[in-house]
Formats: structure tokens, C-alpha cells, sequence
């Protein structure tokens, strides 16, 4: 029915991917599609969580959420009329190591977009109404996580599971770190460490490449900050040397939520396409994999529950979540920590692993069909560095991986009787 | 937008919309069903969405886990939704492996096997479902508001029904209501991608054609009577932020004022975004963003409304500022709806929301899915050319329309106030 050899041609590669380095340090990569007439921008820059202390927690997401909240040149009205009037949209994201942003509008609107960029990113003003208006509103978010099962069980996870590395502690910070951040906290943060040295733009969309990267060239070429922080490393964590529980409660729910879970690979790790299809096999396939028919199917305790992995720069996290009934949380945890034994034992049959490799390379296009989605592929060769042409090498990545690897991986990385497990619910 | 469908009736009654899309390798295919939790009576309520679980859970050709592996092992994605009017299925699959798709969706058409055992199991997931939705205070202070604006209509329970029912609902209804809706003369059929519209037909012909017409099932629609006061309502719950909606009543989305009032959600409360896939944009310019959380009488505003075939709500969802009272946050809203009652809009403004809608249906343009999702939704509640024509109907508006709607839907004699009271205990993980 369908014409295969567009398969190969739809998916991004070295002669269809624009990659250039301005002269002041900034990657761009660019691919053009003009099925749609609108295009994405989305990259990182070199700043993030790493940078704060332990009072001032939430601090690198309080800079990032006031980027566009006001610049030297123009009001937050204003930055949100130009994009708004056009159907254009924009913002910012913080995270640990780098911090991110992203927008889309029609293509003949890009050069606004990269306008936005440029002058909220090197320009903000962080005005002191905007500010303690910005502060309520973290504030009010912190308050609505707090009654949050599934945010309080991730962040009881990652606070014991990586305790006392940087994971350990939330992004989004506390609310007495949030009440004690000030202005000069925000532009000092800014300017000790945002630069154009590690950052990463891609355009995606109804635009020529090289025009792209003109226009890059031309809204962010000029920046400097000579001071710009080097950037800090992400220490190792080790495994746990022993089961570890905590359960937080929040009275007045009628679902806990749980995760159990141990450390996983590092993107760049050898063992990571193998702990990735052993991820799938286990808590993602069809209904949720092995996870979903024990927890769900069978025995009918939770709507979801399924398996994750987590792989960027630093250690990553490998952790199995549930949504449960409060008086069937330690029958499904009982349920998961035996698959989790299972899994590692007995590892995963020659169909299961041939299955999901299936499944990875067949959704592949799926994945690709947007400019966002097409955008996130490029942000991914670029951060792990895997090549212009990984999408086309792929299938044989996904399909070099061996029964024997998979269960080498889930053995390295899972000891289900050395387990993270937080609760958190009534 | 480009008129490039085809559509045909088979013989039982099946609508088939069909549209070559050739930019990616892929195919998405829907089936919709003219059946939701607006067809429910008391006592069986979130029997639409059960089915619609019990869809996934086999035939004697597709055993249960066999057709989640099997779409899985293809590349492909599937899942269902259940709506006040609709279910409906999909799969978007590589193009060369649609086939199992359409095969799947024919076979449980007609013979999905409804085991009491699975049936008892769902019975537990369905609840938890629910559960896990009584953790939020939205769904509670929702719940509660549909409740209250919807006496008779059917519209008045959530699609995931009353726990009670939930609890006692058996097999042979499930399956009752299964064999009473699920017949091809009530569904429509949208595919979308990477295919030759002549063999996709022929193909569908063959597996569907088989499966007999039924009986036309009817649809409830109890007309709800005319509201003749503003009611309140308090939900009590943990948590510190207090949260405010404020909900209008809606016409059905056929009617010709829901173009105007499109328009007057895109000034009031930022573009709605009606596309499944695709995603919408920020609403910092919009008059309430302005009026309510620049000037710090709320933290959030957002407002909606759903394409339904029956008169439905409109909602406006305000976080509190946690220094505001919600009857301060009550009367700026109030300020700014008597301003575009008294004020009529600018043409800019229209010019300004067009252009956002234009923008938002870009973005779903994308999506090979979300193509495919149109051609069936917009028949769910009106028909295909609602879509097609829909730029133009919000290109016509005047400032005029817009004035008129804002004075006739948006009066406190027909809306309903619920506030989510919080009742505390939302204290940090580590006791900081």
C-alpha cells in the first residue's frame, strides 16, 4: 500500500540536516519540511539547577519563568502581544544541567519568534512587580504539587534514591527557598550563567536550513558574556546499599501513588539501547508491559502502571510507577518488586525482545511526523552526540541488541532487594 | 481548507471518510461510535466508557493480549476515548500495516467476547480510574457543577460514572449495551494517510460489509428546562489553593452562535485549542489574563468550551490568588463580561483570534492523526464541512455578533459559581 521508499527519505539524516557553529559558541541545526506551514524552535542552553545552593533551591526555574516576564526593551504585555496576535507561542523550561525553551508559529513568522528568544534570553529585566507576581504564582504551584500524589512520590523517589547528589533535590525548589530568592539573586544568577557557550538551537518547519540559520545569526550572533560559568559536572551515584521506604502522606485522597525503582544508565552509557527495549519488555509494551498485565490486567489494582527510564548526562533512573487504591499499595508493590526479580532472573524471551525491537523501529516515523517531534530528534543527536545520521541507523542499533544484553543490563542496574520505594497518599 | 476526501456510505449504513495524505509513511485510521455517557439512564452510568475498556479485552480472533502485542509489534499506537457523545477507536500504523487495524476494529465491531472475568477485573481498574480523578480537586469541583446544570439532560454525570454504578453494573449489561450501540449503521469510519483511496475502500468494503445493519439505537437527550437563577456551590477538600469556575450555559456546537462565541472565548480567556493532537497557545493578552492575574486577583484563568450535539457549558477555571478571596476574583470577571456586553469589540480583535485559529489548525496539520481524528469528530456533533468551513464561519463574525452572544449567554441568571474550598494540610515532603 504505501511506497516504502519514503520511509528512509522522511527520516532526518546528514544530507538533510543543516548543522552549523556560530563564531560565539551557539549550535544550530536546521531541517526543512514544508507539509505544514508552520515551524518549531526548540534548544538548551548551559544553565540550570546545578548552579544553585541549598537555599536558594528553585532559583534557576524562577530566572527561566521570569525571562518573559519583561526585558529592558519591552513589557511582558508586549513580548505576549507580538506572539499571541500571530498564533505564536514561546517559553522557557528550566532543568538540572542545561534548561531549555521552545516555540512554533507559521513560518512567516520565525523571525519574530527568534526576536522573542533573543532579547528575553539576553535582555530580562526581571521587573519587581513581575516578580512577586511570578513569586505567588511558584508558590501556588508548590501548593498544588504538595497535594499531589504522583509529583510527591517522584519527589520522595528521587530524595532517597539520590541522596545527597543534586538529583536529590527539587527543581522547583521550596517554598521557604522560593519566599527567601530576591531580584539581585535572579540577575546574578543570569548573568554568572547564561551564554551563547553550550547553547543549541534547531528550527524545524517551512523554512530553508540555511535561511534558518541566517536568521539565528542574526538574532543571536552578537552574544557575548565573557563570564559565563563553565559548566559543572554531574556526579556519579551509586547504587543503594539497602532497601530504602518512605511513605508521605497526604490526608483527604482516595489514590496513593508509588514508584519503585533503582539508578539506571547514563544516556551515553554502552548498556543504555539494551536497558531501553529491557524497559519496554517490562513496563511499557502494549497495555504496559510485563508490569501492566501482572498490576492491571490481572489483578486489576491500578489503571496505570507501568515502567520508566530515565537516561540524560547524569545518572539516570530506572523506576516502575503505579497509581493505586491506599489499602492495595503494599499487595501491588509486593506484585512489582516480584516481577522486578523475575525480570532480572530469568531476563526476557527471544519473541518479547524481538517484539519490542519491532515496536522501536516501527513507530519510528510516527515519532517524526511533526516539526516538534522532528526537533526533539535533533536536540537528542545533538545533547548525546550521536551522529547526523542515527535515525537512519536505527533500526540496526535497536536490532544489534541481544537477549544476553538485556538481562546483563536489568542485573547491572536492578537488585530487587536493594529498591527505592516511595508512597505517598493517605 | 482543501476539499480532499472522499466519502462513501456502504451498504449496512458504515460512513467512510477517506483522505490521501502522502508526507510520511503512515496511516491513522478512527472509528467512531454515536454512543457516550449522554445515552446512560441512572444506575448505569460510565457503561459507555466501561465498553469502551471492555473493546481492548478480545475476541475469539484477537484473544486480549494478542491485539496489544500485535499492534505493538507493528510500529503502531492505539487507544480509545469515551466522550458525553461519542467513542471512538484508532490506530495510526505504519502504511503497510494498516491492514491489522482495520481488521481488529471490523472483528470487534461484532464479536468482542465481554468474560465475566475481565469484566470483573476492569470492574477494580475503572474504579481506580476514578480514584485516581477524586485526587483532584477540579474533577471534584467539576462533578459537582455538571451535577447541579443538568437536572434532566443526560449531560448531568461524569463520563466515567457514580462509583455506585460503577460498583454494580454486570457483564450482560456491558454487553447489551455493547450489542445495542456497536453496529455499523451507527459508526463512522475516518481514515487518513499514506494510502490509494480505491484499494483502502475496496479493502474496507470486504471486512465490513459483512457485519449486518441493526437497529438505528435512539439517543437521550431529556431537554434540560430553562435555568431561572444563578446557583452556588462549595466543594470542600484538601489543599491550600482555592479554585473558582464559573460555568454558562453553551448552545450545541451545530448552532450558528457557536462561531461568534469562539471568538468572544478567544478575546475573553485566550483560543481554545479543538484539535486532539497539536497542542494551543499561551492567553497572557487575553482581557481576563489581564484583568485577573496582572492585577493579582488569581494565579491562573483559563476557559473553555466542548463541541457537543446538545447545549453543553461553558467554563471559566480561576486559581485564586492565595491572598484573594474568591468573590474578588468573582467580580473582576464579572467587570470584564459587563465590558464586552456594554463595549462592542474591535474588528482587530476578530482579525487578531482568526488569525490564532488559523495558526492552531496549522499545528494540527501536522499530525497525520489528527487529520484522520477531524473527519470523524466533526460528524460526532454536526458534519465534516463544520470543519472545512470553519475559518470562514469566524471570518464572518462582526463585532455586532460578538455583542450579542456576550448579552445573551453570559448572563448570571443562567450560570452556576462552584468554589473548591480548601481545607489545608498541604505540608512540604520534609516538613521545611
Amino acid at each position: 500500500m504505501a511506497d516504502r521508499r519514503l520511509h528512509l527519505v522522511s527520516l532526518p539524516g546528514a544530507d538533510d540536516i543543516h548543522r552549523e557553529i556560530l563564531p560565539n559558541g551557539i549550535t544550530v541545526l536546521s531541517r526543512a519540511n514544508f507539509n505544514s506551514p508552520s515551524v518549531v524552535i526548540s534548544g538548551y542552553f548551559a544553565t540550570g539547577a546545578l548552579f544553585e545552593s541549598d537555599d536558594k533551591l528553585g532559583l534557576a526555574d524562577f530566572v527561566c519563568s521570569a525571562l518573559m516576564r519583561g526585558t529592558v526593551k519591552r513589557d511582558m504585555q508586549k513580548i505576549f502581544d507580538a506572539l499571541e496576535s500571530v498564533g505564536a507561542g514561546f517559553g522557557y523550561d528550566s532543568g538540572t544541567y542545561t534548561s531549555s525553551f521552545s516555540g512554533r508559529s507559521l513560518a512567516e513568522d520565525l523571525p519574530l519568534l527568534l526576536d522573542i528568544l533573543s532579547e528575553t534570553i539576553q535582555f530580562p529585566a526581571f521587573p519587581t512587580d513581575q516578580i512577586e507576581r511570578l513569586r505567588a504564582q511558584l508558590l501556588t504551584g508548590l501548593a498544588i504539587r504538595a497535594q499531589d500524589t504522583a509529583d510527591m512520590s517522584d519527589l520522595v523517589f528521587n530524595e532517597i534514591l539520590f541522596e545527597g547528589h543534586p538529583y536529590a533535590r527539587p527543581e522547583d525548589g521550596w517554598p521557604h527557598t522560593i519566599r527567601s530568592i530576591t531580584r539581585k539573586d535572579l540577575q546574578a544568577f543570569h548573568r554568572r550563567t547564561f551564554g551563547p557557550r553550550g547553547m543549541v538551537i534547531v528550527v524545524v518547519g517551512a523554512i530553508e536550513p540555511k535561511r534558518a540559520v541566517d536568521f539565528v545569526q542574526r538574532a543571536l550572533g552578537d552574544w557575548k558574556n565573557p563570564s559565563q560559568a563553565e559548566r559543572l559536572n554531574i556526579p556519579d551515584q551509586g547504587p543503594l546499599r539497602k532497601m530504602k521506604r518512605r511513605v508521605h502522606k497526604i490526608a483527604g485522597k482516595s489514590q496513593s501513588d508509588l514508584v519503585i525503582g533503582t539508578i539506571g544508565p547514563r544516556r551515553k552509557d554502552s548498556d543504555f539501547m539494551a536497558a531501553l527495549l529491557g524497559n519496554s519488555i517490562l513496563g511499557q509494551f502494549g497495555m504496559m508491559g510485563r508490569i501492566g498485565e501482572v498490576v492491571r490486567e490481572k489483578a486489576g489494582l491500578a489503571y496505570y502502571a507501568s515502567s520508566s527510564l530515565s537516561a540524560g548526562i547524569g545518572p539516570g533512573t530506572w523506576s516502575v510507577s503505579a497509581g493505586v487504591s491506599p489499602s492495595n499499595v503494599q499487595k501491588a508493590a509486593d506484585l512489582i518488586v516480584t516481577e522486578l526479580k523475575r525480570f532480572v532472573q530469568k531476563g526476557v524471551t527471544k519473541q518479547e525482545l524481538s517484539d519490542n525491537q519491532n515496536n522501536y523501529v516501527g513507530r519510528l516515523p510516527l515519532s517524526l511526523e511533526s516539526n516538534g517531534g522532528v526537533a526533539g530528534a535533533l536536540l537528542n543527536i545533538e545533547r548525546n552526540e550521536l551522529g547526523l545520521d542515527y535515525y537512519r541507523e536505527y533500526a540496526g542499533k535497536i536490532r544489534a541488541v541481544k537477549r544476553r544484553d538485556v538481562q546483563a543490563a536489568a542485573a547491572k542496574f536492578i537488585d530487587s532487594e536493594r529498591l527505592a520505594i516511595a508512597i505517598a497518599g493517605p | 481548507m482543501k476539499k480532499d476526501f472522499k466519502k462513501t456510505t456502504l451498504s449496512n449504513g458504515l460512513t467512510v471518510f477517506l483522505k490521501e495524505i502522502h508526507t510520511a509513511p503512515l496511516v491513522s485510521s478512527w472509528m467512531w461510535y454515536r454512543v457516550g455517557s449522554k445515552d446512560e439512564t441512572t444506575g448505569r452510568t460510565g457503561i459507555s466508557h466501561w465498553v469502551e475498556h471492555m473493546q481492548f479485552k478480545g475476541t475469539p480472533n484477537f484473544p486480549s493480549k494478542v491485539l496489544d502485542q500485535a499492534v505493538a509489534r507493528d510500529g503502531g499506537v492505539w487507544n480509545a476515548f469515551t466522550f458525553m457523545d461519542w467513542t471512538t477507536y484508532f490506530e495510526t500504523m505504519p502504511a503497510d500495516k494498516i491492514d491489522l487495524g482495520l481488521r481488529l476494529e471490523a472483528d470487534r465491531m461484532a464479536n468482542s467476547i465481554f468474560d465475566p472475568k475481565e469484566v470483573a477485573s476492569e470492574r477494580t481498574v475503572i474504579i481506580s480510574e476514578r480514584e485516581g480523578s477524586e485526587n483532584e480537586p477540579l474533577f471534584r469541583l467539576g462533578e459537582a457543577i455538571q451535577h447541579a446544570a443538568f437536572r434532566v439532560h443526560p449531560y448531568h454525570h461524569e463520563i466515567i460514572g457514580d462509583t455506585a454504578d460503577l460498583q454494580t453494573i454486570t457483564r450482560d449489561e456491558l454487553y447489551q449495551h455493547y450489542k445495542t450501540y456497536y453496529v455499523p449503521n451507527n459508526a463512522v469510519m475516518a481514515a487518513a494517510g499514506d494510502f490509494d483511496s480505491k484499494s483502502m475502500l475496496a479493502r474496507i468494503r470486504e471486512l465490513f460489509e459483512p457485519i449486518p445493519a441493526g437497529t438505528t439505537p435512539p439517543r437521550l437527550a431529556r431537554h434540560e428546562p430553562v435555568q431561572t437563577g444563578e446557583l452556588r456551590l462549595n466543594v470542600e477538600g484538601p489543599g491550600e489553593t482555592t479554585y473558582l469556575q464559573v460555568v454558562y450555559r453553551f448552545p450545541a456546537a451545530s448552532h450558528p452562535d457557536f462561531f461568534p462565541l469562539s471568538v468572544l472565548d478567544s478575546l475573553l480567556a485566550g483560543p481554545s485549542n479543538l484539535n486532539m493532537f497539536g497542542g494551543g497557545i499561551s492567553n497572557r493578552t487575553s482581557r481576563l489574563y489581564r484583568s485577573l492575574v496582572d492585577k493579582e486577583y488569581a494565579v491562573g484563568i483559563s476557559g473553555g468550551a466542548s463541541a457537543t450535539i446538545d447545549p453543553f457549558l461553558y467554563t471559566f477555571t480561576i486559581t485564586v490568588h492565595p491572598k484573594r478571596k474568591p468573590q474578588e476574583a468573582l467580580a473582576a470577571l464579572d467587570t470584564e463580561i459587563a465590558r464586552v456586553q456594554s463595549e462592542r469589540v474591535t474588528k482587530a480583535e476578530i482579525t487578531r483570534a482568526i488569525k490564532q485559529a488559523r495558526a492552531i489548525f496549522a499545528y494540527g496539520s501536522e499530525s497525520i492523526t489528527n487529520q484522520a481524528f477531524w473527519m470523524g469528530y466533526s460528524e460526532m456533533f454536526a458534519s465534516y464541512n463544520w470543519f472545512l468551513t470553519y475559518l470562514d464561519n469566524l471570518s464572518a463574525v462582526t463585532p455586532a455578533d460578538v455583542q450579542r452572544v456576550a448579552r445573551e449567554y453570559f448572563r448570571p441568571q443562567t450560570r452556576i459559581v462552584g468554589t473548591y474550598v480548601p481545607t489545608g494540610n498541604g505540608r512540604a515532603s520534609n516538613g521545611r
